[in-house]
């Protein structure tokens, strides 16, 4: 129960040069073909086992939306299949396909029994449903009235009040506030400990790391990468960045970590390297020691501009901290080729336990649109661990002054 | 095979959908539901005050006062019956569009909609008007059960109709509009105004090859008259039901796939 299976699926759209040509085409008694294919999607596979997370990114327009439609059975696939075993709750867009002239609750009904639910189950979810979407009254008025952000919470209350085989989620989730996208990123884990398989589409890189086993990159209607989020998203951002010129590969690292490199190559970083006071090289560092990050870049062509930048990245990806030498005013100008440069930054690693990652950027001017001569994800991997301070939770060392007074006893 | 099952399958969904619509149709109202009955009720005095009282107007060979209003009412309420699917049903996809876009259910269910609506309304105003006949003294008899197998090849032909159009409308957005008029000149083709011995003869023949004509005249017959219908003028609007369905479901099963990327 639970398992998705897409094999070599392709979408077209039937393109015709003129309006008659489609008429001519149906009476044509010799099956004469008057239109062209327009492939939005071609030859798509992958295996979804049950229980897993898949979360699918892709720029816009890079068939995430087509795919998810033809995996829930609103589009036809012109190649290939779709299989699934298990109930499937699936939740597209904004509202469900919600009629605009019926109540909130005649809505909930209709798209109850289009799940499978029939009238009694749904009037026994029903104060459940009404709880979880919280939009009060609006329930017995008509959808019309109804914000965007209120059409998705009573789409997820009703496709989730009962908890599905295979949860298919499209960028509706993001119209919700912050408040309700918590609750219902709380509901989604809460499914995934059960065994519900998740296929989630989603810019939020947050909640993809955090989500899911696994993504899927689509780029022009084709299957660009699969693998572990944290991968595919580094994947994602350089291409986002690269669009137009650049090369991106893929470097396997030592600790088998996959770094990717991107941009113009007009310049490198050919060192990264974080030292101890004594100037010894350092992997595993304490809460708070103090620390310098070396990097030693190389330039391959004249530069009239050099900013590097970097990021500190949590195991998930988030960034923590990032800064670059535009901000500190350490900028190096007129740069010929092959000149060679060394950066130093020094720092407490005031973080908390766990491990991270450094990346790094070499651009023009320090900021995104600016031309990118090398990004780096991954460049550089270390361990923060804690066996001076007292014991403390979360991401940052913020040594917090204790002091308590007590007022009333009696 | 299929589609009966998928429809028996999705059947709250579409006695749901039915209820639902129906519903929200009084649902802003103050009077309700009321209007359902309000509305044949004024058709039926306005037919029978004007026509019978005001106008005095007779129809040749039926001594009754009622006779006009009683064909009048005949006529409009088949043809209305009739109208009802064939242009819900024309443009069931279209309407049904975001639906359809962001739902997976079989497709078929949308004209079992429509004619299970179309049905209700139709029974709906019908019994009152057979109410009207009781009290009015014209009830026909026995021959009223007649009009059980007319009612079915009606809506046999108007779904096949209906279901042929409503895909080609998706494709071919012509055919809406063209058939809304085409709509219109049919009616007045039909001898639902008007008697038919009204017209020329030579005009009275070529509505025999007007389907609805058959359809019409035997509520006609039966109501009025008080005769059983003419089954011989209906073998041509039957066979055209049973083409027309299996047209229509031939080309929804061709390209009921396609449709949603025309939407």
């Amino acid at each position: 129960m639970g398992s998705i299976v897409v094999q070599s699926l392709g979408k077209a759209y039937k393109q015709y040069p003129n309006r008659w040509s489609r008429l001519l085409e149906w009476l044509s008694p010799r099956k004469k073909i008057y239109h062209n294919l327009k492939w939005v999607m071609q030859d798509v596979s992958f295996i979804i086992r049950p229980g897993e997370a898949v979360g699918i990114i892709g720029i816009n327009g890079a068939g995430k939306s087509t795919l998810l439609k033809m995996i829930t059975g609103t589009t036809r696939p012109t190649t290939g299949s779709v299989s699934m075993s298990g109930r499937v709750a699936a939740l597209l867009e904004l509202g469900m396909g919600f009629h605009a002239d019926f109540t909130g609750r005649q809505n909930v009904f209709m798209a109850g029994q289009l799940l499978g639910y029939s009238v009694e189950e749904i009037t026994r979810l029903m104060p459940e449903i009404e709880a979880f979407a919280e939009i009060g009254d609006y329930i017995d008025q008509s959808v019309r009235v109804y914000s965007s952000g209120m059409q998705v919470r009573l789409a997820f209350s009703v496709a989730t009040a009962i908890r599905p085989d295979i949860l298919i989620v499209d960028e509706a989730l993001s119209v919700g506030d912050a408040y309700f996208q918590h609750k219902s990123f709380d509901r989604i884990r809460e499914f995934r400990k059960q065994g519900t398989t998740l296929l989630f589409v989603s810019h939020d890189k947050g909640a993809i790391q955090t989500l899911c086993d696994r993504a899927i990159l689509l780029s022009a209607g084709h299957l660009a990468m699969e693998g572990k989020p944290e991968a595919v998203m580094d994947y994602y951002n350089a291409m986002l960045a690269d669009r137009n010129k650049h090369s991106i590969h893929a470097v396997s690292s030592k600790s088998g970590k996959v770094q990717i490199i991107s941009g113009t190559g007009k310049a490198t970083v050919t060192e990264l390297t974080l030292l101890d006071l004594n100037g010894c090289p350092v992997s595993l560092i304490e809460v708070g020691q103090d620390i310098t990050l070396r990097v030693m870049v190389k330039t391959n062509e004249l530069l009239k501009r050099l900013i590097f930048g970097y990021g500190i990245k949590d195991r998930y990806g988030q960034l923590i901290y990032g800064t670059n030498t535009d901000i500190k005013e350490v900028v190096f100008e007129n740069i010929k080729k092959g000149a060679e440069i060394q950066f130093d930054f020094r720092f407490n690693m005031d973080l908390g336990q766990g491990s991270y990652s450094i990346q790094t950027a070499l651009t023009d001017d320090g900021y995104n649109l600016s031309e990118r001569y090398e990004w780096r994800e991954l460049g550089l991997l270390f361990e923060v661990i804690n066996t001076t301070k007292p014991i403390f939770a979360g991401m940052l060392w913020l040594n917090s002054k204790a002091d308590g007074k007590l007022l009333n006893n009696n | 095979m299929e589609m009966l099952k998928s429809l028996w399958v999705y059947r709250g969904f579409i006695l749901g959908s039915v209820k639902r619509e129906f519903q929200s149709k009084y649902r802003n109202s103050m009077l309700g539901s009321a209007w359902m009955i309000l509305n044949p009720l004024a058709m039926i005095l306005v037919y029978t005050v004007i026509f019978s009282q005001v106008m005095r107007a007779k129809l040749l060979g039926v001594d009754s006062a009622f006779a006009y209003s009683i064909y009048l009412c005949a006529g409009t309420l088949s043809w209305g019956f009739f109208s009802e699917i064939v242009s819900r049903a024309q443009n069931m996809f279209l309407d049904n569009a975001n639906m359809l876009k962001k739902l997976s259910f079989p497709r078929i269910c949308l004209p079992a909609i429509v004619v299970l609506n179309a049905s209700l309304n139709f029974f709906i105003v019908f019994a009152l008007f057979t109410i009207f006949l009781l009290i009015s003294g014209n009830f026909p008899g026995l021959v009223y059960i007649a009009l059980v197998p007319i009612v079915i090849v009606l809506v046999l032909f108007a779904l096949g109709l209906g279901l042929t159009l409503g895909i080609l409308n998706v494709f071919f957005r012509d055919v809406g509009q063209f058939f809304g008029i085409f709509l219109q000149f049919w009616f007045w083709l039909t001898p639902i105004v008007y008697p038919i011995n009204a017209i020329p003869l030579a005009f009275q023949s070529i509505t025999r090859w007007n389907p609805m004509a058959s359809i019409v005249e035997g509520f006609q017959l039966v109501l009025v008259q008080k005769q059983w219908p003419d089954w011989q003028s209906l073998q041509l609007v039957s066979s055209l039901a049973i083409l027309f369905c299996i047209l229509g479901l031939t080309l929804f099963r061709k390209h009921s796939g396609e449709m949603v990327d025309e939407l």
